[in-house]
C-alpha cells in the first residue's frame, strides 16, 4: 500500500491501491467490471448500514428529547435493537390487498427506492468516494429526487383506498412544491460557485465554506434548502400525509412488510441525503477546516479524514432535523402549502437576484478578503 | 401599507417563537431523564403506603389477627370476591361463638377499591405494597388470608373505673406539661 504520510487514514489511498493492482494484471474490461461491482455493492451495503444507523440515532435522541431513555436494553445502549427492526421487517408477511392494482401497487415502492439510490450514488463521502461526478452534479441531483414523487402517486392511487389517495395527493402537492424551493436555494449557491459538479463545488470551499462566502444571501438560502428538505421528504412538522390519526398511514397504509420497509428506508435516506447534499453545497462536504496560510493547522486537520469530516457535518443537520422534527407542531395541509407558496417562493426569487448582486459588485466574503478567504492564491 | 406589515411582521414573530420553542426542547434533551429501570432498581423502589397490591390479614408473633369474621367486608365488596367462612365453637364459658374459619380473597376478581379496608371495625385487613402477582394459572389468585393455626387476638378488658378516676389527673399533668 502506498504510504501516504499527509492523509494516511483516507480512503482513496485504498481504492487507489486496488485500481493500480487491478489494472496491473487485468485486461481493461474486467477491471471495469470488477470495481463497478465492487462500487455497486459498496453503495447498497451503505444504503442499509447508514439507514440503520440512523434509525438508531433517531430513536436515542427523539427519546432524550422526549425525557425517557429509548431502547437499552437490547445490546449495550440498545445498538443491536436497530438490527432486530431490520430483520422483523424483513420476515414480516406481505398482505396481498385483492382489489388493488396490482401492476402499480407493486411497482411504487421500487420508484422511491430507485429515486433514493440514484441520489445516493451522487454524494461526495469522503476525497476520491464519489461514484458519480457529473459536471451538472446539482442539477441531476434536483432532477433524480422527483422521481420520488411518481412513487408516491402511485401508492396512492394503486392502494383502491380513498385515504390513502388523499394522503398522496397530499403528499404530491406538498413535494412538487417544495422542489421548487429546494432547487432555487441550490441555484443561489450554483450563482455563487459558479459551477454544478459536486466535486468542484467542495474544492472551491477549502477556505471558506459557502454558508458564510455569501454572507446574508447564502444564510437565507441554506434556511429555505433545509425547509425544502424536510418537507420534500414528509419529515419533521411537515409529516401530515403520514399522520397517523388523520389518514391512518397515508399513502403507505395498504403495505406490509418489505413493501413498507422500502418506503420507510427511504424516507430516512432522503433525509439523509437532503442532509449531504446541504454539507456539500453549504457548509464544504468533505473539506476539513484550512486556513490560508497557516499550513501547519491545515495540515493537523486533513490528519483527520475527510470522510469523518463528512460524517459530522452531516450528523449535525441530521440532529438539526431532529430537533426540528420534535419542536414543531405538524402544518395542516393548507399552512403547509401557503407557506411555500406565499413565503418560500418569493423569498427564494428576492434572494437569487441578492445573491447575483453580491457576486456581481464583488461583495462576497472571498471577494472582500482574497487574502483570506479566496481559492485563487 | 399594512398588509406588507403584516405580511413581515407575521414573518418574523413566526421565527423568533420558533426558535423559543427550539430552546425549550434543547433545554429538556440535556435535562435528566427519569425512567426508572425496573427489574434492577428493586432495592431502591420507593412505593407510597396507600399504594393497594394485594390484601393480607397482618399476624402478629402470636400467629393472632384480629379478624372477628363480621362478614361486613364480604357485604361491602361490590363484586363478590370476599368470602369470610365461619365455624362456631364453644368456648370454656360454655357459650357458642363464631370464629373464622376461613377467610377466602380472590386475587384475581378484586377491583382494589378499598371498601373492605375502610369498613372493617377491627382493622383486621389491609392493603400490602407487594406488587409482584403475576402468576401462570388464575387458580393461584385465589389465597387465604388467615394463616393456619391462628386465632383471634383476645381484646384486652380495661377497667373502666380507674380510666375515669386517672382521665382529669392526666389532663392536669398534662396542662402543667404544656405550661412548661
Amino acid at each position: 500500500m502506498l504510504l501516504n504520510y499527509s492523509e494516511p487514514l483516507e480512503i482513496s489511498n485504498l481504492t487507489k491501491w486496488l485500481d493500480t493492482v487491478l489494472r496491473a494484471n487485468l485486461p481493461e474490461f474486467w477491471v471495469l467490471l470488477i470495481e463497478f461491482v465492487l462500487i455497486g455493492v459498496a453503495l447498497l451495503t451503505a444504503y442499509a448500514v447508514i439507514a440503520l444507523i440512523l434509525i438508531y440515532v433517531e430513536r436515542k435522541v427523539t427519546a432524550f428529547f422526549q425525557a425517557r431513555l429509548g431502547p437499552n436494553r437490547v445490546g449495550k445502549y440498545g445498538w443491536i435493537q436497530s438490527v432486530a427492526d431490520m430483520v422483523k421487517i424483513l420476515l414480516k408477511e406481505i398482505i396481498h390487498v385483492k382489489e388493488v392494482d396490482k401492476f402499480l401497487f407493486y411497482a411504487a415502492p421500487f420508484f422511491m427506492i430507485v429515486a433514493s439510490m440514484l441520489t445516493f450514488g451522487a454524494i461526495a463521502f469522503g476525497k476520491g468516494l464519489q461514484a458519480l461526478d457529473f459536471n451538472i452534479g446539482i442539477f441531476y441531483v434536483t432532477a433524480v429526487s422527483s422521481l420520488g414523487v411518481i412513487g408516491v402517486l402511485l401508492a396512492g392511487w394503486s392502494s383502491n383506498n380513498k385515504y390513502s389517495m388523499i394522503g398522496a395527493m397530499r403528499s404530491g402537492a406538498q413535494l412538487i412544491s417544495y422542489e421548487l424551493s429546494a432547487g432555487l436555494a441550490l441555484l443561489t449557491i450554483v450563482v455563487l460557485s459558479g459551477t454544478m459538479q459536486f466535486s468542484q463545488l467542495i474544492e472551491n470551499q477549502r477556505f471558506c465554506w459557502n454558508v458564510f462566502n455569501g454572507h446574508i444571501s447564502s444564510i437565507i438560502a441554506f434556511v429555505i434548502y433545509l425547509i425544502s428538505g424536510h418537507a420534500e421528504t414528509n419529515r419533521g412538522p411537515f409529516d401530515l400525509p403520514e399522520a397517523e390519526s388523520e389518514l391512518t398511514a397515508g399513502y403507505h397504509t395498504e403495505y406490509s412488510g418489505l413493501q413498507f420497509g422500502f418506503f420507510y428506508l427511504a424516507e430516512y435516506l432522503n433525509m439523509f441525503i437532503i442532509a449531504s447534499i446541504a454539507t456539500a453545497v453549504f457548509l464544504g462536504g468533505w473539506m476539513p477546516i484550512q486556513i490560508k496560510g497557516w499550513d501547519g493547522f491545515n495540515q493537523i486537520m486533513t490528519y483527520i479524514p475527510s470522510y469523518v469530516w463528512f460524517a459530522g457535518k452531516t450528523g449535525f443537520l441530521i440532529f438539526l432535523s431532529l430537533w426540528v422534527r420534535w419542536s414543531f407542531p405538524r402544518l395542516r395541509i393548507d399552512q403547509l402549502l401557503n407557506l411555500e407558496w406565499k413565503y418560500l417562493l418569493p423569498i427564494n426569487l428576492v434572494n437569487l437576484t441578492l445573491m447575483v448582486i453580491l457576486v456581481v459588485t464583488g461583495l462576497t466574503l472571498s471577494d472582500l478578503l482574497p487574502s483570506w478567504f479566496s481559492i485563487v492564491p | 401599507m399594512s398588509s406588507v406589515y403584516k405580511y413581515f411582521s407575521g414573518l418574523f414573530t413566526g421565527i423568533k417563537s420558533l426558535l423559543l420553542g427550539l430552546s425549550v426542547t434543547w433545554k429538556e434533551l440535556w435535562a435528566k431523564k427519569v425512567t426508572s429501570q425496573y427489574p434492577e432498581n428493586r432495592d431502591t423502589l420507593e412505593i407510597s403506603d396507600r399504594f393497594r397490591c394485594e390484601l393480607t390479614m397482618p399476624h402478629d408473633e402470636n400467629n393472632e389477627h384480629a379478624c372477628t369474621a363480621c362478614t361486613i367486608c364480604q357485604m361491602n365488596c361490590p363484586n363478590g370476591t370476599i368470602k369470610v367462612i365461619s365455624k362456631t365453637i364453644e368456648t370454656e364459658d360454655g357459650k357458642k361463638k363464631k370464629v373464622l374459619d376461613r377467610y377466602i380473597f380472590d386475587l384475581g376478581t378484586c377491583t382494589f377499591c378499598n371498601l373492605c379496608v375502610i369498613t372493617c371495625p377491627s382493622d383486621a385487613i389491609k392493603f400490602s405494597n407487594d406488587f409482584e402477582n403475576a402468576t401462570f394459572t388464575r387458580g393461584k389468585l385465589v389465597k387465604q388470608l388467615n394463616h393456619e393455626g391462628s386465632k383471634l387476638r383476645e381484646k384486652k378488658k380495661e377497667v373502666k373505673v380507674e380510666a375515669t378516676a386517672a382521665a382529669p389527673q392526666a389532663a392536669e399533668v398534662k396542662k402543667e406539661e404544656t405550661k412548661e
